[in-house]
């Protein structure tokens, strides 16, 4: 039940959460002073690999925290009860994952002190610009969508606000996969596939970290997911894993059919040392067969289960996103092809990238400032999905609530 | 004026005009000053649209063995000598060896300039930007440090400054966190100067000058032998051409 309810165990065990997440924003916090003082030389980054670990969690954040609105997607837009429910706390984790993520995107800016300058001075141009407004317009629809949720006076014009912020975050995804998509020159991006493929990979991610979020709070709660609600969602993140896997499968044999990628795609896939390492194993076993193996084996497919999938399926996401953005930078832009080029600012040679302590701790850091906002959301307002169980025994149809017990 | 009304005398109205003159002298000239020295020694000149300044880069006359583009660079610009991959590097010269028939040559590599730009479309604050001359640049004011400029630019031209910067060249301001590249030597060439890589290559490799004007030596140059740009298939209209690749 909501934080009203607690029993004073419960309210330590809050605080230690609480305690544990202000620990890691700090000391996330701390490794942006530092990386401020000194300058990126701290970082692992350099002039060939400019996006380094913050990017990896930054842009992970972004996406899932466009997927998990799917879940209140389902609910308002297509009208699905057992989704309505979890609307309110799939809007929470969207706010709580966006702010995460936005936070070490701007602090991992050469500039952050500069930051007023991003949102006075705009080259409607730039695919970044234009994620200005995208992530802004967000946290305002969400925040918006919430309230009509929440409030049950508003709650008639859920369905056109879920509406808005359900094209709005395809068209926020279509953003963030384009800031890779637009690139012309390096052969790991440059595709119109990759803005649907954010898109599909942000409703695995989201509702992974959902599942998860939504596991935690049953477990305080002493509550378990009715089987026919487990079914539907395990069903639905094992679809979202296979599509996202066949997206990644087509995005690499379309590079694999032109000549001019073939190299790179050896590089990724085979030759590169740690990539092709972390592609097959984190997200190739740990990201995709696992999980689907975890929902779809006969023998499994509980709430344990489920959870375990989720987990694995977030593991893949981050070796996923590891690879494509800093194997892709790693691979050299081959500016004379034709030629094999050599130089002391490392033309044709595979660049070496090291993540550091900074880094992490910063993407680290906004994982915690996600979490908290989490916690201290579900411990103030109404959060916990609850279903009414009485109407889904006996049948695997769509359980269907009657209106008004709608969104809590 | 009554006729009874006597004007006031000339030699008092001279001495009041005078005094006048001289307090007003003592007000504005600190200012006048402050705007002549604001204003450098000579007129300001605009960069005309007229003009799209290029380089013709000779492969054939580079020598492998020398970087005296690159020095000169580094000490026109105040930059450090490159040896990690985190320094700046606005020059740099790159061997190249034909995969097929093994024929070795050496270029400088720099920003090319390009009449289409994918750094100036890709940077959200416009900090990026390219002037009326075709000169790209980086405005130093309001670059935020996000490098996507770097990930967008097929020519690895542009270096992020991974470190606090000293001992700067007045005319060429840098600072840590921001994103920079070649200017061209834009100070140099705005006094008239050619930039400093074109003015040190003993070999005569690199010919500077107006695209635009079909008259201009590199515009000649550039109709008697075959040139190319790094990268055509893109399409980003380079003022930087090759020959000899």
């Amino acid at each position: 039940m909501s934080g009203h309810d607690l029993k004073p165990a419960d309210s330590s065990r809050f605080y230690a959460l609480v305690g544990l997440g202000l620990l890691v924003l700090l000391a996330g916090l701390g490794a942006f002073h530092t990386m401020e003082e000194h300058g990126h030389i701290i970082s692992g980054m350099n002039n060939q690999i400019v996006w380094g670990l913050p990017h990896v969690f930054a842009i992970f954040m972004i996406v899932a925290a466009s997927g998990v609105l799917n879940v209140a997607s389902i609910g308002s837009v297509f009208g699905k009860t057992i989704y309505k429910t979890r609307a309110p706390l799939s809007g929470l984790l969207c706010l709580a994952l966006l702010g995460g993520g936005l936070m070490v995107l701007l602090l991992d800016l050469g500039r952050p002190d500069r930051i007023i300058v991003a949102a006075t001075h705009y080259n409607f141009r730039s695919v970044f610009a234009w994620n200005v407004f995208l992530y802004s317009g967000m946290f305002a629809i969400v925040a918006l969508y919430l309230w009509m949720l929440m409030e049950r006076r508003m709650n008639r014009y859920v369905k056109p606000v879920g509406f808005v912020a359900f094209i709005w975050r395809l068209v926020l995804t279509t953003g963030t996969g384009s800031i890779f998509g637009f690139l012309v020159a390096r052969e790991a991006y440059g595709s119109a596939m990759l803005a649907p493929m954010f898109i599909i990979m942000s409703f695995a991610w989201g509702l992974a970290v959902f599942n998860i979020v939504q596991s935690a709070m049953f477990a305080w709660n002493g509550m378990t997911l009715h089987p026919a609600i487990l079914r539907r969602m395990k069903n639905l993140l094992g679809v979202f894993v296979a599509a996202t896997a066949y997206f990644v499968a087509t995005h690499h044999l379309t590079n694999l059919y032109f000549a001019r990628q073939a190299d790179f795609e050896y590089f990724i896939l085979v030759d590169g040392g740690v990539y092709p390492l972390i592609f097959w194993l984190g997200y190739g076993v740990v990201g995709t067969v696992l999980p689907l193996l975890l929902i779809f084996h006969p023998a499994l497919g509980t709430a344990r289960a489920m959870t375990a999938a989720s987990v694995s399926v977030l593991l893949g996401a981050f070796a996923l996103l590891y690879v494509f953005i800093i194997g892709g930078q790693a691979w050299p832009l081959d500016i004379f092809p034709g030629y094999a080029a050599s130089s002391r600012f490392g033309d044709g040679l595979i660049a070496a990238y090291t993540p550091s302590l900074p880094e992490l701790l910063l993407g680290l850091g906004g994982m915690a400032a996600a979490f908290l906002i989490t916690t201290v959301g579900v411990r103030i307002l109404h959060f916990l999905p609850e279903d009414d169980l009485p109407q889904f025994d006996g049948g695997g149809s769509e359980p269907n609530l009657p209106a008004a017990s709608h969104g809590a | 004026m009554s006729a009874g009304h006597k004007p006031p005398l000339p030699a008092r109205r001279a001495l009041l005009a005078g005094g006048a003159a001289a307090a007003l002298s003592v007000a504005l000239a600190p200012g006048i000053r402050l705007i002549e020295i604001a204003s450098g020694n000579e007129a300001p000149t605009l960069a005309s649209s007229k003009v799209r300044w290029g380089m013709l880069i000779d492969a054939t006359r580079c020598s492998a063995d020398c970087d005296a583009c690159v020095t000169a660079c580094n000490q026109e610009n105040h930059l450090p000598t490159a040896a990690a991959p985190t320094d700046p590097q606005w020059l740099r010269k790159v061997s190249l060896k034909d995969l097929k028939t093994g024929r070795s040559l050496s270029v400088p590599v720099m920003c090319q300039h390009c009449a289409k730009p994918a750094c100036v479309d890709v940077c959200p604050t416009g900090a990026s930007f390219k002037r009326a001359d075709g000169i790209v640049l980086v405005d130093r004011h309001i670059c935020i440090g996000c490098r996507y400029c770097m990930m967008a630019c097929p020519y690895k031209a542009r270096s992020f400054v991974h470190a606090p910067v000293t001992d700067q060249n007045p005319q060429v301001p840098r600072g840590k966190g921001c994103v920079e590249g070649c200017t061209l030597c834009v100070h140099r060439l705005d006094r008239g100067q050619l930039p400093a890589c074109v003015e040190a290559c003993p070999n005569q490799a690199m010919l500077f000058g107006d695209l635009n004007d079909p008259d201009s030596a590199i515009s000649q140059r550039l109709r008697a032998i075959a040139t190319t740009q790094a990268r055509a298939d893109l399409g980003l209209d380079t003022g930087v051409r090759y020959h000899g690749i």
